[in-house]
């Protein structure tokens, strides 16, 4: 259990370096910011009670703001991203729940159903990202078209950061 | 009260999510009311530490360019110096090159008594007629624009510093070349006022802000500073800029006088038509 929070204190710490340090300074063109550090919110394990997955989802939100000057923005969307995280994994977990002691990774869940609970969180975290940043509807199409294109880099980058990093327990 | 309680106990979840979206929402809006006066943005110490540790790695790989300008810009000042030295010596060299004509001179002077902290503030300087300085000579340093020289004696001159309530200094956007005049509010040495800017320019914070072309005193494109932020009164279709200096008042040793050898020709030039202006109406 300690180990477990001590492993994903680390993974928090090195999460938002990479952010800050490697990605933010890497410009892939207009419409292209994928966030990686979400992926930080996305693997905590099951057991992680809701208001833990909240409470972290809004610190690594408010410390992403104070890296990039954003003043609450990532907070909002990670605080939306984590309330949604629980019902979504409601709706996907299989029939006999979720094996004690796995962590929602594709490991042990597998590349498609990763891929679809990942994707609905990413995609409302960068939804509700753009919107509250240009703050507005009046660009409406290229804020979505920044969102779809955004979050499928982000989700490109999660799973490659999954294949490079995590290995299955042997058992 | 007791069922309120247990309604907020069985929906705490809900209820938490509220409470961090409100605080976060807040937070979004203060901050775009009020710049910078949020407690959640990078110049707190742990964050600007890290990004300022990242930047200096970062510069590193910009040292071959960097050099490289440098360089450049040695190559090119050596060019001037040797120039302006056939200009004075030889005068047939002048003569007989009519590519170019020298418009500024510069004469470099030391600092010997500045103040930064009243409304109006001025500078001495240890040039004055005996170098041919004169009135309403620009005075600029490496990094930017100084001031205007107001007073002159024997040896000395006094400058009305760009921090002074009448120093007005025609500037641009380096980038578009919209123009408008750079005043200065009295409140911070490093700040000063730029208003008048169309609306339609694309600001981004950090565009360089250089003197224009319309200037009798100084030469285009002296730098002035960056853009800070910028705000558009209601109401109004100009934007009012502050400008951040590039020119660091307090630590002021050396700077350059800027003759402008056209100034009085094109001065006549001007009052005549605006006399001809006046005759014909």
């Amino acid at each position: 259990m300690l180990n477990e929070v001590i492993r994903n204190i680390i993974r928090f710490i090195l999460l938002v370096g990479v952010q800050v340090l490697i990605i933010n300074n890497i410009e892939l063109g207009r419409f292209i910011n994928p966030f990686l550090y979400v992926l930080f919110i996305i693997i905590l394990p099951f057991e992680t009670p809701k208001w833990v997955v909240l409470l972290s989802s809004f610190l690594i939100g408010i410390t992403m703001d104070m890296f990039s000057d954003t003043g609450g923005m990532h907070a909002a969307a990670c605080v939306f991203m984590g309330y949604l995280r629980p019902g979504i994994l409601k709706l996907f977990s299989p029939r006999e729940g979720y094996e004690f002691g796995t962590q929602p990774t594709v490991q042990y869940l597998g590349v498609p159903w990763f891929l679809s609970y990942a994707g609905i969180l990413v995609f409302g975290h960068h939804l509700v990202l753009f919107f509250i940043e240009i703050f507005r509807f009046s660009e409406f199409f290229s804020t979505f078209f920044r969102v779809i294109v955004s979050s499928i880099f982000t989700l490109l980058l999660i799973i490659v950061t999954q294949y490079l990093f995590y290995r299955k327990k042997q058992d | 009260m007791r069922n309120l309680v247990l309604f907020i106990w069985k929906h705490y979840y809900f209820f938490l999510f509220l409470l961090l979206e409100g605080f976060c929402i807040y937070l979004v809006v203060q901050n775009s009311y009020y710049q910078k006066a949020s407690f959640v943005n990078s110049s707190n110490n742990l964050s600007a530490n890290i990004l300022q540790t990242s930047t200096n790695v970062e510069q590193y790989f910009y040292l071959k360019n960097e050099n490289e300008n440098l360089a450049k810009e040695n190559a090119d000042l050596r060019s001037h110096i040797l120039s302006s030295f056939d200009i004075t010596i030889n005068r047939d060299y002048t003569a007989h090159d009519t590519n170019y004509h020298q418009k500024y001179t510069y004469t470099s002077a030391k600092v010997v008594n500045i103040s930064t902290h009243r409304r109006n503030n001025y500078l001495t300087l240890n040039k004055g007629t005996k170098q041919g300085i004169q009135n309403n000579m620009a005075v600029i340093t490496s990094t930017g624009v100084v001031g205007q020289v107001k007073d002159v004696s024997e040896n000395f001159c006094t400058v009305m510093s760009l921090l002074h309530s009448k120093t007005t200094i025609n500037s641009k956007i380096k980038k578009d070349g919209s123009y408008g005049p750079l005043t200065w509010d009295g409140t911070d040495f490093q700040y000063a006022t730029l208003s008048d800017i169309p609306t339609h320019v694309r600001l981004v914070k950090g565009d360089t802000i250089v003197t224009s072309a319309y200037s009798l005193t100084f030469p285009e494109n002296i730098l002035v500073g960056t853009v800070e932020s910028f705000e558009r009164q209601s109401g109004k279709v100009f934007y009012t800029i502050k400008v951040k200096l590039s020119t660091d008042f307090k630590k002021l040793t050396y700077v350059y006088i800027v003759k402008n050898i056209h100034k009085d020709e094109q001065e006549q030039l001007e009052t005549r038509s605006e006399k001809d202006k006046d005759v014909k109406d």
